[in-house]
């Protein structure tokens, strides 16, 4: 699970791409030939309406939609370069390598430190108690929960409230030292203190990870990400730069839903 | 015209009831119903309640009541010269002449007196019998015309009939409650008529068990020996041997189901996995003593082992066979409820589907499966019918599962068939030992019920 040189090598290069992806629910088609670059080390924004294909996306591009029994994909999706669905690439070495935090806070029913220690246990990346004492104070550490938490480590994780939850789940996340972490919707069951903290933590997790994050939130969008993606009813209508995306949408559909027309 | 065809005519008189009530209901809103209080159907209902209720009520009270008026008055009434002496001697005069007036087979020449007690008993039997018909059928038919008189506009008939409804619910589930109460009372009376012959802690820790107790003083092997050790080892024996093969199977069996298994296979598969909770216990028992049994005897003799006819081994494992839908079932649905965000947070660090049900889904579902197992191991030790067949009588305190082994659900049955005098040790062991199987098996179920439910707030 070492990083590869592509994504340091210049800013341009994306770390994933999509290329006509189109995802069939059995007959009906949710998304159709999406394009789309994923830089590294930015945060890219999927917007647009419920239902639009944003959450389904995102599932592709660590293959967790291959859990649901009549869901196809269809087209490439690359990382590094590399073709995410050929047959030679194990979905469960891609889930290491391209992580992902859900909507709803899901820590295990372990301790706080076990939750932490599930995701390198099981890859083998640290052998001695010694290393994963280490994986699980800098995961919590990067993660921002390591204070509030380093004197109850043998805790149930479920006895966290709902934000130090989801920041746990980010540290479980950052513990398999993931290239890419999706997320989805993290925010939507959060109160706005908890919001406020975890888009800090995106921010700051921007250094070392790339990021994708789905969010409903428009300003969401506008205070995390360097890159933001419309999507309307399985399309995606426009892609750009954040700034450029909510001052000067080229679209007509994003000027309608960014200033709260439709959606 | 017995008290069925009576009855008959309650319930005919409750039917004119209630169309008299709903017609007289429609009438007083002059054809408008919606002025009523309560649906015209409701009316109906009330006078029929009216009509039926204590029509109903007084013939199962006189039911009830009547023999013994009768059979009083008949023995009070008797001649002097055959006034029984004692009471033994009174009960069966009275049979004689109950049998006397039914027609069947009596004890006794019938005496010119014991003619004329039965001539009567049969005259007051009928008196009453009419008198109760027509006690009956008035207050029927006065409970039908004073509940149609209170039918008017504003009469809340639907509250009344709701109300009785009700009362109606709980009388019903307190006849359930108060015979689980008296069937436990009944194994305690017995149970402590049977500790003021055997102590209670030879009882529970002797270690020879030997239920043999002389009809008359003076027979041979008058003592017998109540320790009920080899019967609880014994039946933890055999549960142990269930256990270990209905854990395992019904386990694994419920994680293919639940987390590898296509929705068809596992439409046909579940129904079939339970049709085996649905096979009668006697055929297993059978199943358990003319092919398992054998086929185990077999096998152990071919590589030297001393294996008995009748084995724990045999019981156990089919007993385990039986048990195997209540594990996976049970397990089944708990796995079932684990949430789907915890699976997909599992496959979302890259976790296998085996690591994600090793780490994540077991121990989220281990709760309820400690409760699935414990209805099982609970089911296992009152079973009964597979180890009469296949587990054999003998009090055996052994940990070999190749020799016969006797379990307290056999004993209870061998001490109670065939004719017995209900005053013995010996038969009222049977209580005793019915009492430690009620409270073993009511601690599991509490536990595992407890634990089940537990489980279930976590993620509801």
């Amino acid at each position: 699970m070492s990083k590869t040189s592509g994504s340091s090598a210049s800013g341009t290069t994306p770390k994933m791409k999509g290329d006509k992806v189109k995802v069939f629910y059995g007959e009906k088609q949710a998304l159709q030939d999406v394009d789309l670059e994923i830089k590294p080390n930015e945060v890219t924004a999927l917007i647009g309406p419920s239902g639009c294909g944003k959450s389904t996306f995102l599932r592709c591009l660590n293959r967790m939609n291959d859990v649901i029994d009549i869901c196809r994909v269809e087209g490439k999706i690359t990382l590094d370069n590399e073709d995410i669905y050929s047959s030679d690439l194990d979905p469960v070495q891609l889930r290491a390598r391209v992580g992902m935090v859900f909507q709803k806070p899901n820590p295990f029913p372990k301790s706080i430190y076990d939750n932490i220690a599930y995701g390198p246990r099981i890859h083998g990346t640290a052998s001695s108690k010694a290393e994963i004492d280490e994986i699980v104070e800098t995961s919590l550490t990067k993660a921002g929960l390591w204070e509030e938490v380093k004197d109850r480590l043998m805790e149930p994780g479920t006895g966290l409230s709902g934000g130090q939850q989801q920041r746990l789940c980010i540290a479980r996340a950052i513990a398999v030292n993931p290239e890419v972490i999706l997320m989805d919707e993290p925010c939507s069951a959060l109160d706005p203190i908890a919001t406020a903290k975890i888009e800090e933590l995106i921010d700051e997790l921007r250094e070392n990870f790339t990021i994708v994050i789905v969010t409903h939130s428009m300003q969401q969008a506008a205070r995390v990400s360097q890159r933001t993606a419309f999507f309307h009813l399985g399309e995606l209508v426009e892609v750009g730069d954040t700034e450029q995306i909510f001052t000067n949408p080229t679209d007509s559909r994003t000027q309608g839903y960014i200033t709260g027309r439709f959606g | 015209m017995n008290s069925f065809f009576l009855l008959l005519v309650v319930i005919g008189l409750s039917v004119a009831g209630y169309a008299a009530g709903r017609a007289r209901s429609v009438l007083a809103a002059s054809g408008d119903v919606r002025i009523l209080h309560s649906l015209p159907s409701y009316y109906g209902m009330f006078v029929a309640l009216g009509c039926g209720l204590p029509a109903i009520l007084l013939l199962a009270l006189w039911l009830i009541i009547q023999p013994q008026i009768v059979e009083h008055m008949v023995m009070a009434g008797l001649d002097p010269s055959i006034m029984p002496q004692n009471a033994d001697e009174y009960s069966l005069m009275l049979t004689d002449i109950r049998n006397l007036a039914s027609g069947n087979a009596v004890s006794r020449e019938a005496s010119p007196a014991i003619m004329a007690a039965m001539e009567r008993y049969q005259s007051l039997q009928s008196v009453g019998f009419w008198t109760m018909g027509a006690a009956v059928v008035c207050i029927a038919l006065l409970g039908l015309v004073w509940a149609r008189s209170q039918v008017s506009r504003s009469f809340r008939a639907r509250n009344v009939v709701e109300n009785i409804i009700r009362v109606l619910l709980i009388v019903c589930s307190m006849i359930a409650i108060l015979t689980t109460v008296g069937i436990v009372l009944s194994l305690i009376f017995e149970s402590l008529r049977f500790f003021a012959r055997v102590p209670f802690f030879e009882f529970l820790f002797g270690i020879h068990w030997s239920p043999q107790t002389a009809i008359r003083a003076e027979q041979v092997g008058a003592s017998g020996s109540f320790g009920a050790v080899p019967l609880f080892a014994g039946t933890m024996l055999i549960t142990l041997i269930a256990m270990l093969v209905a854990g395992p199977i019904g386990l694994l069996s419920a994680i293919y189901m639940a987390e590898y298994a296509n929705p068809k296979f596992r439409a046909i598969a579940k129904p079939m996995l339970e049709i085996l909770a649905g096979i009668p216990t006697v055929v297993y028992g059978f199943f358990a003593a003319l092919t398992v049994a054998p086929l185990i005897r077999g096998w152990g003799e071919s590589i030297g082992l001393d294996v008995a006819s009748e084995s724990a081994l045999a019981a156990g494992v089919v007993m385990g066979i039986m048990i195997i839908p209540f594990v996976s079932s049970l397990s089944d649905d708990v796995i079932n409820s684990v949430p789907q965000s915890l699976r997909d947070g599992s496959y979302g660090l890259g976790a296998t589907k085996s690591e994600t049900i090793r780490h994540v889904i077991i121990p989220a579902a281990l709760p309820g499966i400690v409760g699935a197992f414990l209805l099982a191991v609970s089911r296992a030790i009152g079973e009964t019918m597979i180890v009469v067949m296949a587990a054999g009588l003998a009090a055996n305190l052994t940990a070999n599962p190749l020799e016969a082994v006797t379990t307290v659900t056999v004993q209870i049955v061998t001490l109670l068939v065939g004719d017995q005098e209900f005053d013995s040790a010996k038969t009222l062991a049977a209580f005793a030992l019915g009492l430690v199987l009620f409270f073993v098996t009511l601690g599991l179920n509490v536990i595992a019920l407890r634990v089940v439910r537990k489980y279930r707030e976590k993620y509801d």
